[in-house]
């Protein structure tokens, strides 16, 4: 238990430290924010959706979220070769116990990373429904993180070069969030569109806190956060094994 | 001395595909000598390194360090020793009493032993002053120095040490094997290094095994080696038996990285 703590400690306390890294990484989704949120906010209004910033809102919070965790797993890559991962791959401790630490330290970073554009979102004028379902909606966000990092941890433990890394980023993140419905509605999409964003599991975690903090939720929360638990033990599990196999 | 190695490696081969890395390398080495690996780039001295610290399972033959098998019993060899790899394994967004005080928890070193063991590392390797300083802001030598006493946190029976010189500038090299030499009188550690450096082999090891494409050509003392090919230095002993000078072989994907890596560190 220790093992784990002292990894997850670690991870937060890098993240703590590291300023002008949260201050950059926040330079994305303010841009999305910024100009998609009130870009395309006259349109949606139009169509006679509502406020299109209370609508993204909680996709730029998946999005933060996913860019966050994937990235802490990314950097694995290099941590292999020039940092500390190795000095805890020859630890007399189980590669699970590794494993879960640091799944768990980036989960919580993506999570911290979160609240701040949550807080951000709130600044913007974005008005949860109800402020008892905030803290739910937290629940679902750190599921997210879970997946996500622990996809992060399969992919940075299977890649071999840093070339890998704009792959990842131009084929797996990049669409993971467009097609996640953090900022269209699932609703009417193209056929096949539609079956992409289905499977996609963050259209289910941003489902799932859209619903809980505007009320407005394309599959119901039940559902998407069956789903999240169910992607979430097989991305653990998925990313475990995978940790289990580096060979340093 | 003990009369019994401590480290037994019989027959060992390690193909990566087709390429052999270690091809049928068979050495003792006892108890509380120091022991070097002098050979150049692409040698494999990392591959064996490897093997001895669970890494890597040899493709064939056998490996004992301390009676036991790396590959079978990974866990209990691992308390067993402390290792320096030939790339940095800190972390350098932590203090360098942040990163001993995970090293003991990794290797289940009770908290009060775990404090006290540090302070007397850490004062042993010039770090105390330095030990609430982001390990980032430390020089190449100090980085080395403190992944030393970090692999020593456990009280292991053997240290390894993969290159440590390597990058180190001669003050920082001749400082890090005047520490080598006392950890080894004052701790009793088994030390098992790599080098492509003749002069160091020299001056550190008791016994030198001369290492080139995956095979070991010669092993004795310094003074053996040289006596062996009626040579009087380690380096025209080595020309001797390999016919060539210590040179760096091709590069592989990891060397790039690394050259990558000390562009992006300056």
């Amino acid at each position: 238990m220790s093992v784990v703590y002292i990894l997850w400690l670690r991870e937060v306390k890098k993240y703590l430290r590291s300023r002008v890294q949260i201050v950059a990484s926040l330079g994305s989704p303010l841009m999305y924010l910024g100009v998609l949120g009130f870009g395309l906010g006259p349109v949606f209004q139009r169509a006679g959706e509502g406020k299109y910033l209370q609508f993204m809102a909680p996709g730029v919070i998946g999005m933060t979220v996913l860019f966050t965790a994937m990235f802490s797993g990314i950097a694995m890559l290099w941590d292999r070769q020039f940092g500390f991962l190795k000095e805890t791959l020859v630890a007399p401790v189980p590669r699970l116990l590794i494993m879960i630490g640091r799944t768990l330290g980036g989960a919580t970073v993506a999570v911290l990373q979160g609240t701040l554009i949550f807080v951000v979102t709130l600044i913007a004028g974005f008005r949860p429904v109800s402020l008892l379902a905030v803290p739910l909606a937290f629940l679902v966000i750190g599921l997210i993180a879970v997946i996500f990092s622990a996809l992060a941890t399969a992919i940075g433990s299977s890649l071999k070069e840093m070339q890998g890394f704009q792959m990842v980023m131009n084929f797996l993140v990049m669409p993971t969030f467009f097609l996640s419905g953090a900022i269209y509605p699932l609703e009417g999409l193209p056929r096949v569109l539609g079956a992409l964003t289905r499977v996609d599991p963050l259209t289910y975690g941003v489902d799932g806190v859209r619903g809980l903090l505007t009320g407005r939720t394309h599959f119901g929360v039940a559902v998407d956060v069956a789903v999240l638990l169910g992607v979430g033990v097989l991305f653990v599990v998925f990313g475990a094994w995978r940790f289990s196999k580096i060979e340093a | 001395m003990s009369d019994r190695p401590i480290i037994r490696v019989q027959h060992v081969v390690k193909s990566f595909g087709k390429v052999t890395a270690v091809n049928d390398v068979t050495f003792d080495v006892w108890a509380g000598e120091i022991f070097a690996f002098l050979g150049p780039n692409g040698a494999g001295k990392t591959t064996t390194i490897k093997m001895l610290t669970t890494l890597l399972r040899p493709t064939t033959g056998s490996l004992e360090l301390d009676g036991l098998d790396p590959a079978a019993d990974q866990t209990e060899v691992r308390k067993r020793f402390g290792v320096v790899f030939q790339d940095p394994s800190l972390d350098s967004d932590l203090t360098a009493w942040e990163n001993m005080d995970i090293h003991g928890v990794l290797y289940h070193v009770p908290r009060q032993a775990r404090r006290e063991r540090s302070e007397t590392l850490l004062r042993m390797f010039e770090l105390w002053e330095r030990r609430d300083d982001l390990v980032k802001t430390f020089s190449g030598g100090m980085k080395r120095r403190l992944e030393i006493a970090r692999g020593l946190l456990h009280t292991p029976k053997v240290l390894f040490l993969d290159e440590p010189t390597l990058g180190l500038d001669p003050q920082s090299r001749n400082q890090m094997w005047t520490h080598v030499r006392n950890l080894n009188q004052a701790e009793r550690v088994t030390v098992f290094l790599t080098t492509h450096y003749m002069d160091e082999a020299d001056r550190v090891a008791d016994r030198i095994a001369v290492i080139d494409h995956g095979r070991i050509v010669a092993m004795g003392s310094s003074g053996e080696l040289k006596q062996h090919t009626g040579t009087d230095s380690l380096e025209a002993a080595f020309l001797t038996l390999t016919g060539t000078t210590i040179r760096d072989e091709s590069a592989t994907a990891a060397d790039q990285l690394r050259q990558v890596s000390r562009v992006w560190r300056r």
